[in-house]
């Protein structure tokens, strides 16, 4: 028996830089964590479908676009509307303080900017998944 | 960071030979430099990269910095344009001028260009999938105002590969995008002859994590996939190996930097005198456009981030760089704001006129260390060349994923000896404050993502939709035919075609490219 925290990391709108979301993708799995990367240019319904499908306990999103404000409000639409609020949503990219606020009313409270360490990561996703055990 | 020894002294440069592995600047094998007298001739160009909202935003921006002493322009584009998208689509809800500008169709172009002479200044135009329909944009936009394409200087980026090796942004798979480069270099050898119609680049792939070595490697073996393409596709090396360009990061390690660019041009010009028998020496020369490494600015500490700028911003002057772009302080949290575009400029200009940096050609030559330093890394890259030569080419190497693993593995590396600290980054892993000292930092207009879209709704309600219709068509038969497809481009540009709309055409022929994720 074990408990083993299942990640979905995407890469959503339409840029393509993913050396942050592939280096974390790897430090969590590294960490133990079951890791789903869902590749490039993801809508937030492809994501939300990918979460319900993977019974993913966090999505991660990478921006570094500056459509954040777009796209996060829309995938915590989306779980919400499919019943997954208990899914934990962190977002890591180019994110400006004065969107912080913002994001966090959304229940978002994981934001990691440029320059986190991978373990601050790791251990907020600890901290905060929800648990259950594992198969 | 390399490992290094404590000191080199002459036996660590024995075999060195002055006239084979360096020669005078200006002299074969171009080692130290292109020039015979350096930046005393020519400074380099002061070209930093722009563009944010809607093309009168961005244009307001160029004019401010070649007010501010800029000499070249250099134009992002958004999201949207990258990818071939007009922002009218679904996909480009929420991205239209954010990371740059949105240029949909020729009239875009001309606002983009509004007060500003294309005969008389360089623009360059970072855009590859669709670099042929933007440079068909530009080539309408000069004809309409009268002025000869063959009065035109600027560069388009161009290069498809390191988009499937590193950055992403493809539309295509490799084999047609490698078509539409050699199209673009056949239309302007004859058309457009002071063109730089490429700009091989290896930024994006330091950005994504590759190491120095592999960065220059990655970079040149495109660049000799390019050249056998446009030699494949019936052109003569001389008639279009002159005009390609290269585009280079530079990082931290101050002497490896010097060195990778000094073997750069080494390497280039063995490549192209042994490889491809180029005769006429100007297809010889490396030429590079310099940008500061974006991905070792930090949001802790920003201002720290001038320093860093400024120290790698020398080590491409040292390395005798072509042209210049300094990143701002605040580009960790955000597109820069006008003041930290302006100190990021001004950066630079210390450099070129305070420092006596520019008064000597190539002044490290002859440095054990830098000499022997810059055949470590020539060899280091020419042992990836041959890898990917094994594999029967650059485009078969990404087929393989053989590059974006290289790279995926150096990140990682990277990131864990970051993590470890023995990479020491201040005020990130060593020497943090407790608390962060907010800075000002860009907000895009939010209305830059309708104002485009009206603007859109008004061409297309105005332009006659059949002529468009068939312009369209046009593409997609030249594609299937294996005509050149530029002349057809440009048809569709002047009748009002949009970027979307061209790329849609070829879409239709060639399909969309989806790339296996390599972790």
């Amino acid at each position: 028996m074990g408990t083993t925290i299942r990640v979905v990391i995407a890469k959503p709108g339409l840029d393509g830089h993913d050396r942050g979301a592939k280096v974390i993708a790897r430090a969590l799995r590294d960490a133990g964590m079951e890791v789903i990367y869902t590749g490039l240019r993801q809508t937030p319904e492809q994501i939300v479908v990918a979460a319900l499908q993977e019974d993913a306990d966090v999505i991660g999103l990478s921006i570094l676009s500056g459509a954040h404000m777009h796209i996060c409000p829309r995938v915590v639409e989306l779980l919400r509307a499919q019943g997954l609020d208990d899914v934990l949503v962190v977002v890591g990219g180019i994110i400006p303080d004065a969107d912080v606020p913002r994001l966090n009313t959304l229940g978002i409270q994981g934001i990691f900017p440029p320059g986190t360490p991978m373990q601050e990561i790791v251990d907020f996703i600890h901290r905060h998944a929800r648990t259950r055990v594992g198969a | 960071m390399r490992p290094v020894d404590v000191l080199y002294t002459p036996e660590s440069v024995a075999s060195l030979d002055y006239a084979r592995d360096l020669g005078d600047p200006g002299s074969f094998p171009y080692t130290r430099g292109l020039h015979a007298t350096g930046y005393r001739g020519r400074l380099w160009t002061m070209r930093q990269f722009a563009g944010y909202g809607t093309p009168e935003e961005a244009n307001e921006r160029y004019r401010r910095l070649l007010e501010a002493g800029g000499t070249g322009l250099s134009v992002a584009f958004d999201l949207p344009t990258l990818m071939g998208r007009d922002p009218d689509h679904e996909l480009s809800h929420g991205e239209v001028g954010k990371c740059g500008v949105s240029v949909a169709s020729a009239d875009d172009m001309d606002a983009l260009l509004a007060g500003i002479d294309p005969g008389a200044v360089s623009t360059s135009m970072t855009i590859n999938s669709p670099a042929a329909m933007l440079l068909a944009m530009y080539l309408v936009v000069a004809e309409g105002r009268g002025v000869a394409w063959d009065r035109l200087n600027g560069t388009l980026q161009n290069d498809i590969l390191k988009e499937f090796i590193a950055q992403k942004e493809f539309i295509y798979p490799p084999r047609p995008s490698i078509r539409l480069v050699t199209d673009v270099f056949a239309f302007c050898a004859r058309h457009v002859p002071r063109w730089n119609t490429i700009s091989v680049s290896g930024y994006h792939i330091r950005e994504a994590g590759a190491s120095a070595a592999q960065e220059l490697a990655f970079t040149l073996r495109s660049g000799i996939e390019y050249v056998q393409a446009g030699i494949d596709a019936g052109l003569d090396v001389d008639d279009f190996a002159p005009r390609i360009s290269f585009f280079f990061n530079a990082h931290s390690d101050f002497f490896e930097e010097i060195a990778k660019y000094r073997a750069a041009r080494r390497i280039w010009a063995r490549v192209m005198t042994e490889r491809f028998k180029a005769r006429d020496p100007r297809s010889w020369r490396l030429r590079f456009h310099a940008q500061t490494a974006g991905v070792t600015l930090t949001a802790q500490q920003p201002y720290n981030n001038v320093v860093r700028t400024a120290l790698q911003a020398m080590s491409a002057v040292l390395g005798g760089t072509q042209s210049l772009h300094t990143n701002a302080l605040d580009e960790a949290l955000a597109l820069p704001t006008e003041g930290a575009a302006t100190r990021a400029l001004r950066t630079q200009q210390i450099l070129a006129h305070e420092t006596g940096l520019a008064g000597v050609v190539d002044p490290l030559g002859g440095s054990y260390f830098v000499e022997r330093l810059t055949r470590d890394v020539e060899d280091e890259a020419m042992a990836y060349v041959e890898a990917i030569d094994g594999m029967g080419g650059m485009v078969a190497a990404i087929e393989q994923g053989y590059p974006q693993r290289a790279i995926a593995e150096s990140a990682y590396r990277y990131q864990r000896a970051v993590e470890a600290r023995e990479q020491v980054v201040v005020g990130v892993n060593a020497l943090a404050d407790d608390h962060r000292s907010p800075i000002e930092t860009l907000s895009v207009d939010e209305t830059a993502e309708t104002r485009q879209r009206e603007r859109l709704e008004a061409l297309r309600a105005r332009r006659d939709g059949g002529a468009v219709r068939r312009t369209l068509d046009a593409i997609g038969a030249a594609a299937v035919a294996g005509d050149n497809l530029m002349p057809r481009l440009v048809e569709a540009g002047r009748a009002g075609a949009t970027v979307g709309e061209m790329c849609d055409a070829l879409r239709d022929v060639w399909g969309e490219y989806v790339e296996d994720p390599i972790i």
